[in-house]
């Protein structure tokens, strides 16, 4: 077999507590984005276009769906005969099993499999942001720097700063010290949650960490700090596109209301597409009273009513009358006649009824859970 | 359905839609937003659980190619059996047309599959037809050979092949290239029958001199097997002229033949996957009884038109029964009425492009206003 230079990981086993009733089925990267995707397409179709062929997939929280959804992995073009997408829940041992602990763990028991790919390096990936990135930029410089560890950073504004894991760094990017929501923050430099490690430095870390009764088993809290407090060549890499942690109901909203901008700050049209499942569906129908308006819809769909400033997606109907505005409407969800939606996300299969309503306001969006009825 | 092979036969006369089909045959023509008009017939062969296709390849196959791969969009890139690709015979020493020749001279892959049944159909049909039913049909009636028709509504001068039952269901007299009038049972180029009986019917037709399939192998023979026919309720529309290729798209804006050719949960219509992004509807849009197909960036005003992949509406652009195909433009105030635009085409700022109502104007692949 080929060797392989750097193999991703993307840890997708999140709960996702703050997104509320839409992870109550479902976990935090098979949420839908976009009119078509789902979040873990972000990263899938970024490992896939920088030429990371081999990705595990770490999952844990409600997997079914996502599982369901990789499949082979072939809707990102990552099933080639050496590569593919490798589903990785927490398995049983002779000495019994064990959850997910942290982030770090969940490589850490894992170390077998990437022992069996045997990369060079590691990526590490979440699954819970929406943004494009050429890896392969990061990997090089990460090689340039003959770094231990590269971690993806991101200038956010020095107000937001103290919500973040901040990166003081010096001129050559080289990192000196984390700091984990720092009330006083030295740098608006984010950690993205995107690591890139030279796996036989990353192997040693995660084997001294297991074992440790006290540590949570995290990257931001106990490795990344040790890694520094041993004096690591630990680097940044500085992002300058569009970064969305889409963690929260107003998160995901707002990242998919960006879509709909004039100029959106970033371009789902380009040549890095983002893959994702195609439903065999045809065109989308706006019917003779339709009117749809600084909007995204998706095949399939069937609009004879008004819909403006939304996000709708594949099979969705809204009936005669209805008007949607300032929303997100997940596949296949019904909205009969005369119903109205005003700033909200509705879940898969719901079903508003004939003139019932649902509103919300900007900053207090109202949520419908998958399957729901709501009656008038 | 394990039991039956699938056979698509691209034989399609292009003559009469000419500039759409100049460099494609017709069976790959884009049709309905996203979908190239042979997805009706192989998807329905692929829902009725056929594993293994041949595709009778045309003269100008490269379209084809394109669209169908490996067959993978279709479920049909298998480790066994899955879809084949039947060249056409492009050397003849008896110069003969028609398509007779093509099953004659690959009799050797036909005989050599597994399956006891061949199910052949044409690839220039809109429709989605559940072949379970043909099957269970052609058991019921005891036939040797059945085929499907459906009952038009209205005249027409067509070029149609036309038949006659009885009230069992037995074929009494088959015509091509007939007059349609209201009730006429017209034939939907299926034909389902046992493999050894199609072997024979095409060795037997072409040895006499045959060329065409249904008038050599299946007219003529008519007395000689019991030949059953069985009626398709539904939609159906044979693209044999621009006419009914406009037509047709046109029926795609009316939301029964929509449900019914498209939402059916067990009998979806497969197409090559594009990944294109969700349509963007921006400020100025304006978008009544239309089909918008993925990719399209729409600031102008549409109505009663069908738009594919990809397509860019200018602000003040105003297309009105239309036909606009993959990644074609139309410009700020540039005016489209009663047209199809081929691939590609672009529409420059203000210019005015009018065909008659029910004759449509066409533009070329790639041609610039």
């Amino acid at each position: 077999m080929r060797k392989t230079e750097c193999l991703g990981m993307i840890l997708a086993g999140g709960q996702g507590s703050r997104l509320g009733a839409l992870t109550k089925k479902i976990a935090k990267p098979a949420v839908p984005f976009g009119g078509k995707y789902r979040i873990i397409d972000f990263p899938l179709s970024n490992c896939s276009n920088s030429g990371i062929t081999k990705v595990g997939v770490l999952t844990q929280y409600r997997p079914l769906e996502l599982h369901n959804y990789l499949a082979s992995g072939s809707s990102w073009d990552l099933d080639s005969r050496d590569g593919g997408v490798f589903i990785l829940p927490p398995y049983a041992r002779e000495k019994g099993a064990d959850w997910y602990r942290g982030t770090a763990d969940a490589i850490y028991q894992n170390l077998n499999f990437i022992d069996m790919i045997d990369p060079e390096y590691v990526l590490i990936l979440s699954g819970d942001h929406i943004y494009t990135m050429d890896y392969s930029w990061m990997l090089q410089a990460h090689k340039m720097n003959n770094a231990e560890a590269t971690i993806g950073v991101f200038e956010v504004p020095w107000e937001e700063a103290p919500r973040f894991g901040i990166m003081n760094t010096d001129d050559t990017g080289r990192i000196h010290e984390f700091e984990e929501k720092p009330p006083q923050p030295k740098s608006n430099l984010a950690s993205m949650g995107i690591y890139i490690f030279t796996k036989s430095f990353l192997k040693k870390y995660l084997e001294d960490d297991a074992v440790l009764e006290d540590s949570s088993h995290d990257f931001g809290k106990d490795i990344i700090p040790k890694m520094l407090n041993d004096g690591a060549r630990l680097f940044s890499y500085s992002f300058d596109g569009y970064w969305k942690d889409v963690g929260t109901i107003e998160s995901l909203w707002q990242a998919n209301m960006d879509l709909l901008q004039d100029e959106p700050p970033f371009e789902l049209q380009g040549d890095w597409k983002i893959y994702s499942s195609n439903p065999s569906l045809p065109p989308h129908y706006v019917g003779p009273e339709g009117s749809v308006k600084k909007s995204m819809v998706s095949e399939g769909a069937m609009i004879l009513g008004e819909v403006e400033n939304c996000v709708i997606f594949p099979g969705v109907r809204v009936g005669k009358g209805a008007k949607v505005t300032n929303s997100v409407i997940f596949p296949y969800t019904m909205i009969d006649d005369n119903a109205s939606i005003d700033y909200a996300i509705v879940a898969h299969r719901c079903h508003i009824c004939d003139g019932a309503k649902v509103a919300g306001s900007m900053g207090a969006i109202a949520v419908v859970a998958e399957e729901e009825t709501v009656s008038a | 359905m394990k039991t039956v092979m699938g056979l698509i036969n691209l034989h399609e006369d292009g003559s009469l839609i000419r500039e759409l089909a100049e460099k494609r045959a017709v069976e790959s023509i884009p049709f309905g937003g996203r979908l190239r008009i042979i997805d009706f017939t192989l998807s329905g062969m692929v829902n009725a659980g056929i594993l293994n296709v041949g595709v009778m390849l045309p003269d100008q196959d490269r379209s084809i190619l394109d669209h169908l791969r490996s067959g993978k969009d279709w479920d049909l890139a298998r480790r066994r059996d899955g879809m084949y690709y039947i060249p056409a015979v492009k050397v003849d020493k008896e110069a003969r047309s028609g398509d007779l020749k093509n099953f004659y001279y690959n009799l050797d892959f036909i005989e050599h599959s597994k399956q006891k049944y061949v199910l052949l159909t044409s690839g220039s049909f809109i429709y989605n037809v559940d072949f379970n039913k043909t099957l269970a049909f052609h058991h019921e009636h005891e036939a040797e050979i059945t085929l499907a028709y459906y009952t038009a509504k209205e005249e027409s001068t067509g070029r149609n092949a036309v038949l006659k039952t009885d009230d069992g269901g037995r074929v009494t007299d088959i015509a091509e290239k007939s007059v349609v009038y209201d009730g006429t049972k017209i034939c939907m180029g299926i034909y389902f029958m046992e493999k050894h009986l199609f072997v024979n019917l095409v060795r037997h037709a072409y040895e006499r001199g045959g060329q065409d399939f249904l008038v050599d192998a299946i007219m003529r023979r008519l007395n000689d097997y019991k030949i059953c026919a069985y009626e398709h309720q539904g939609y159906v529309a044979h693209i044999a002229t621009t006419g009914a290729y406009y037509q047709a798209n046109m029926d795609m804006l009316k939301p029964e033949v929509w449900g019914e050719l498209f939402l059916n949960p067990q009998r979806p219509i497969y197409t090559k996957a594009y990944d294109s992004v969700p349509v963007q509807y921006k400020e100025t849009a304006k978008v009544k009884n239309s089909l918008i197909a993925n990719g399209c960036i729409i600031q102008g005003e549409v109505e009663n038109s069908v738009l594919f992949r990809g397509v860019k509406i200018g602000k003040g652009a105003k297309i009105k029964n239309s036909i606009i195909m993959q990644k074609s433009e139309v410009k700020e105030g540039a005016v489209v009425e009663n047209s199809i635009c081929d691939k590609n085409v672009t529409i420059s700022e203000g210019k005015w492009l009018k065909g008659a109502e029910n004759y449509p104007y066409i533009l070329e692949k790639g041609a610039v206003i």
